[in-house]
């Protein structure tokens, strides 16, 4: 069976911190990893290799400093890995990213594809899906349990108060949750093997001829940023004093409905 | 060309999801300044019933693809059906509810008719000047108000905004180039609108060429699970207990207030070491650290091993009889008082304010 | 010269970082506490690679390299000094003179399941009346047959409490002094008769550790057990002590950082006289003098690090690298207690667990002034 697991690299947003004059993000310093979801479907595919065998192949679309990112991945227990690094690709929207490595898997093959259900920067949740919409594959998105049967995968996907188990015929992509799999760490000899193998790194003229170039890219992109900001900073804390219960109460249920939480 | 907004109900189980009534309502608004009309999208099995109620929220028109292969939610018959919607009437604009079927399914429809989608959105405009009132009110552009005004007050298209980063940014995405302008909007964000039993509108079936066939997987079974072990982290919503509470019985009041707002209960190191609560509930240095849309600290001082787990909080309230303590420094709003009055009072209160909200 | 991780150091210093804070940090006190180390981190050491990471893939470790062993040893070190031991003594003491001396077929019997992580190791040297003066060793080995016959017993074993494989030294010829007399057997502490292991000695610091009293007593060895030469046993402990020095010297650099690091997260929140503690100069001068002096014994242990992996004389330079850092760890911990006061000296916080055990950095494998006579020793001042 072979498996391809596609992964992001992200700035570790529990790090990320405001510049609280501007509102604006500080990612100096930031250290980069690999998206929570996108580890627990590796986890999830290294531990499906080895009940049935086959391989584990990581893909990740990034700028060349994703190698490590990679590389992780490899030093966790995957055979494989590629990166799609070039210019044109720069400035994608989920559209234009699910082209990118739709055309990087039909290339690559592949039975069973998984991906993160969301990035931890974007939280988007649409790569995956587009993905499978590109590659016209069968998907289960949000799977909190994976077992593979024969020509079948089997998957529990999770809605927000019920589960679905649903049975599909491979080839077919299923987005993980982070749920799905405690992640193992690396290994101090996965490591040393890693930077002993190589990633196999594509361009767009590797790619080109299942590309269209029109459908990358930032120009390629049916969205655009428009404008960027910060939300307003922190208001100053009230504290109330002297009330009654019933007042308290009063209080709280005002900032519960302003801030929509019930 | 391409003209109005399009809304892609959610139901389950033949319940109309509240989020699908929320976006009727914010489809009003947006309908209103672009002269458009609001046309809700109803799919599912035995669901044509449920089509009134929709007119009754505001859409002037509903699309209802009955069919048994709609009866439970898979991809594939879902997304065939909207799309046939979409290359059928050729709509300005479509919202998803962005609950986990609206997020599986949209993007896929997205990705059939080559347009653009913008995840979560949590605010949506097409006015300029209320986009403009909105950035120089609501974010950080308040400091660059000539930023705000040199926006091109003709723009029609769909301003879409959305939380980045974990919350820490914001960003508005634009689709100009590609119809329809599609987004998934995040529940509870958008304002009810108010039912109108009188209002009047036109209710069509659509035939969207569905088939058994079009499932292309099997649903082998569906679970209903109310328990699920529990990981603060992933909580949306916080009760935190401290020293205040008092014993192991002290956190019973505060897990009454965790259900109503669908939330955990967590505590500090104190209610962990003295056995009154499970260790994997424990927020700080030692525990867990959270960064829930709401924490509730009651009757937490707020060591500093505490907070260094809390502290990222998007909201805190916290209720306390010491007015000086840490916590109260830090929280959004703090309430000097005991905790075992107003604890219960406030689940009474979000219980009947939820009742007064219920469809 | 080139004083940057390259991109593999990088990775594996990422691994036993994230290690150290998701696994060993939430035991550390607990285990302090109950002075037993926990086997269940045990075994996540070994699946995880920390027990073989400078030997060769060929017999079953990491094929990384003493540099990257430093880099483990300070970032458990900087939670658990005790994690520390258990992995240096495994690793440096123990498994090193298996696989500078042993041949190739005790490679394959002895080092592989050591460091492919099924068993665990110790080294039996100091006796009750020999430590830094191995002349007063009383542990003999009398040939027996094909076999040796051990008796006597060994002080200060560390990792014995739960270690499979123990390299041991016990005099063959009690004819000449002890440096020429002494050889080194592996035995299997779980398999031989004879062999008892004492309860945990209690002691000050690094109280998790395993640290035992061995006791053999007409233990049959077999022949194919000697490691090296006959008589060679001097030689051979003390090139593991070297090795082990390296060790030692990176988990006083991590318990420093450690203590240095606590130190300072306190201190942006602790507020006297209407600021943060951190906001007074007197507390970031002596932050940055702490900062420096754990910044150059860094420096010195990944150069003792380095010219071990390039196989050059290091024996000097790592006393100096233990000398230094142990003095340093001391001296941060003491500073790091004091900056957090009261809070500092309670058992809530960390730090005073750090104080505690950053004494034996200056004590165990070498004390100070052992370490001065083998620097000195290197510097032709005769």
């Amino acid at each position: 069976m072979k498996i391809v697991v596609c992964i992001k690299q992200v700035p570790d947003t529990a790090e990320v911190k405001l510049d609280p004059k501007t509102g604006t993000l500080i990612r100096d310093g930031v250290p980069s990893i690999i998206n929570h979801d996108d580890r627990a479907g590796l986890e999830a595919a290294l531990q499906l290799r080895e009940r049935v065998g086959g391989t584990v192949t990581v893909v990740c679309m990034g700028p060349p400093q994703a190698d490590v990112a990679l590389r992780e991945a490899l030093a966790m227990g995957a055979d494989d890995a590629y990166l799609l690094s070039a210019r044109e690709f720069g400035g994608s929207d989920t559209y234009a990213t699910a082209t990118i490595i739709a055309t990087a898997l039909k290339k690559i093959g592949f039975d069973l594809v998984i991906t993160g259900r969301q990035a931890i920067d974007g939280d988007t949740a649409q790569v995956g899906p587009q993905i499978g919409e590109q590659l016209r594959l069968p998907q289960v998105s949000y799977a909190e349990e994976l077992d593979v049967d024969g020509d079948y995968i089997f998957v529990k996907r999770q809605f927000e108060d019920s589960a679905h188990v649903l049975k599909v015929k491979m080839p077919c992509l299923v987005t993980a949750l982070s749920e799905l799999c405690e992640p193992r760490y690396m290994s101090v000899r996965g490591i040393v093997d890693a930077y002993e193998k190589t990633v196999t790194v594509w361009g767009f003229d590797d790619l080109k001829n299942d590309l269209n170039p029109e459908w990358i890219g930032l120009k390629g992109s049916p969205t655009n940023v428009f404008q960027s900001f910060g939300k307003k900073m922190r208001d100053p804390g009230t504290l109330l004093k002297d009330l009654t219960a019933d007042q308290a109460v009063e209080a709280i249920m005002e900032k519960l409905i302003e801030r929509h939480i019930i | 060309m391409s003209k109005d907004i399009y809304v892609v109900v959610e139901q389950r189980s033949g319940a109309i999801q509240k989020v699908s009534i929320e976006l009727i309502g914010e489809a009003c608004k947006l309908a209103a300044d672009s002269g458009e009309q609001v046309i809700a999208v109803l799919l599912g099995y035995n669901i044509k019933d449920k089509a009134d109620m929709l007119i009754h929220y505001g859409a002037s028109k509903v699309l209802v693809i009955d069919h048994p292969v709609l009866e439970h939610y898979t991809t594939e018959p879902y997304v065939k059906a909207v799309t046939k919607v979409i290359k059928d009437c050729d709509p300005n604009i479509v919202l998803f509810g962005a609950s986990s079927i609206g997020r599986d399914m949209a993007p896929r429809v997205a990705g059939r008719v080559h347009t653009g989608l913008t995840a979560d959105t949590t605010r949506l405009d097409i006015d300029v000047k209320k986009y403009q009132e909105y950035l120089k009110t609501s974010t950080s552009l308040a400091l660059q108000p000539e930023r705000v005004d040199a926006l091109d007050t003709s723009d029609r298209y769909l301003k879409m905004t959305r939380p980045a980063f974990g919350g820490n940014v914001m960003a508005t995405i634009v689709c100009r180039n590609y119809t329809p302008q599609m987004a998934t909007v995040r529940p509870g964000v958008m304002e009810m609108p108010k039912k109108d039993t009188s209002r009047a509108g036109e209710i069509v079936p659509f035939d969207a060429n569905l088939s058994m066939d079009d499932m292309n997987v099997e649903i082998l079974k569906v679970v209903h699970d109310d328990k699920k072990t529990v990981d603060i982290t992933e909580a949306k919503i916080l009760v935190s207990g401290g020293r205040g509470v008092g014993g192991p019985d002290g956190y019973k009041p505060l897990r009454e207030l965790a259900d109503v707002l669908g939330g955990e209960v967590s505590s500090s190191r104190i209610g962990v070491d003295s056995g009154w609560i499970e260790k994997d509930r424990q927020v700080g240095q030692t525990g867990k650290t959270v960064h829930p849309n709401l924490y509730i600290a009651c009757g937490i001082s707020g060591a500093i091993q505490h907070l260094a787990g809390m502290e990222g909080s998007e909201f805190i309230i916290a209720i306390n009889k010491d007015e000086s303590c840490p916590m109260m420094k830090i929280a959004d709003l703090g309430i000097v008082g005991d905790l075992h009055a107003i604890v219960p009072k406030l689940t009474e209160a979000i219980k009947a304010y939820q009742r007064s909200q219920t469809l | 010269m080139d004083f940057k991780l390259d991109k593999s150091h990088q990775l594996q210093q990422q691994l036993f970082r994230s290690f150290a804070e998701n696994e060993v940090r939430p035991l550390a006190k607990e285990m302090d506490e109950n002075e037993t180390y926990d086997l269940g981190l045990l075994s996540k050491l070994q699946k995880y690679g920390f027990l073989g990471i400078p030997y060769a893939k060929e017999y079953g470790g990491c094929g990384s390299d003493t540099l990257a062993y430093t880099l483990c040893m300070e970032e458990v070190s900087k939670v658990d000094a005790s994690t520390g031991i258990a992995i240096s003594v495994h690793t440096s003491l123990c498994c090193s003179c298996i696989n500078n001396f042993g041949t190739e077929e005790q490679k394959q019997k002895y080092l592989r399941p050591l460091i492919d992580g099924s068993k665990v190791g110790c080294f039996g040297l100091t006796e009750t009346n020999a430590g830094s003066d191995v002349q007063g060793a009383q542990t003999v080995a009398v040939k027996d047959g094909n076999d040796w016959i051990l008796n006597g017993s060994k002080i200060f074993t560390t990792n014995a409490g739960f270690a499979d494989t123990c390299v041991v030294f016990a005099l063959t010829d009690r004819t000449v002094p002890a440096s020429k007399g002494l050889t080194a057997f592996i035995v299997d502490l779980k398999e031989m008769p004879g062999i008892t292991v004492s309860d945990n000695i209690e002691r000050m610091g690094i109280r998790a550790a395993s640290n035992c009293i061995v006791t053999y007593e007409n233990v049959r060895v077999p022949a194919d057990r000697v490691l090296g030469p006959m008589g060679k046993g001097f030689k051979i402990a003390m090139g593991a002590l070297d090795c082990g020095r390296i060790g030692i010297a990176a988990q006083a650099v991590g318990i420093a950082q450690g203590a240095l690091n606590e130190a300072i997260k306190y201190g942006k929140e602790r507020k006297q006289f209407g600021k943060s503690i951190n906001s007074f100069q007197n507390t970031q001068f002596k932050m940055a003098e702490m900062q420096t002096k754990i910044d150059a014994a860094r420096l010195m242990t990944w150069r003792a690090a380095i010219a071990e992996d390039n196989h050059e004389v290091f024996g000097p330079l790592a006393a100096m690298a233990k000398l230094f850092a142990s003095d340093v760890a001391n001296e941060v911990t003491r500073f790091a207690v004091q900056a957090m006061g009261g809070y500092g000296y309670c058992r809530e916080y960390p730090v005073e667990r750090m104080m505690r055990d950053a004494k034996i950095t200056e004590i165990y494998e070498g004390t100070s002034e052992v370490m001065k006579m083998v620097i000195s020793g290197s510097m032709k001042l005769k």
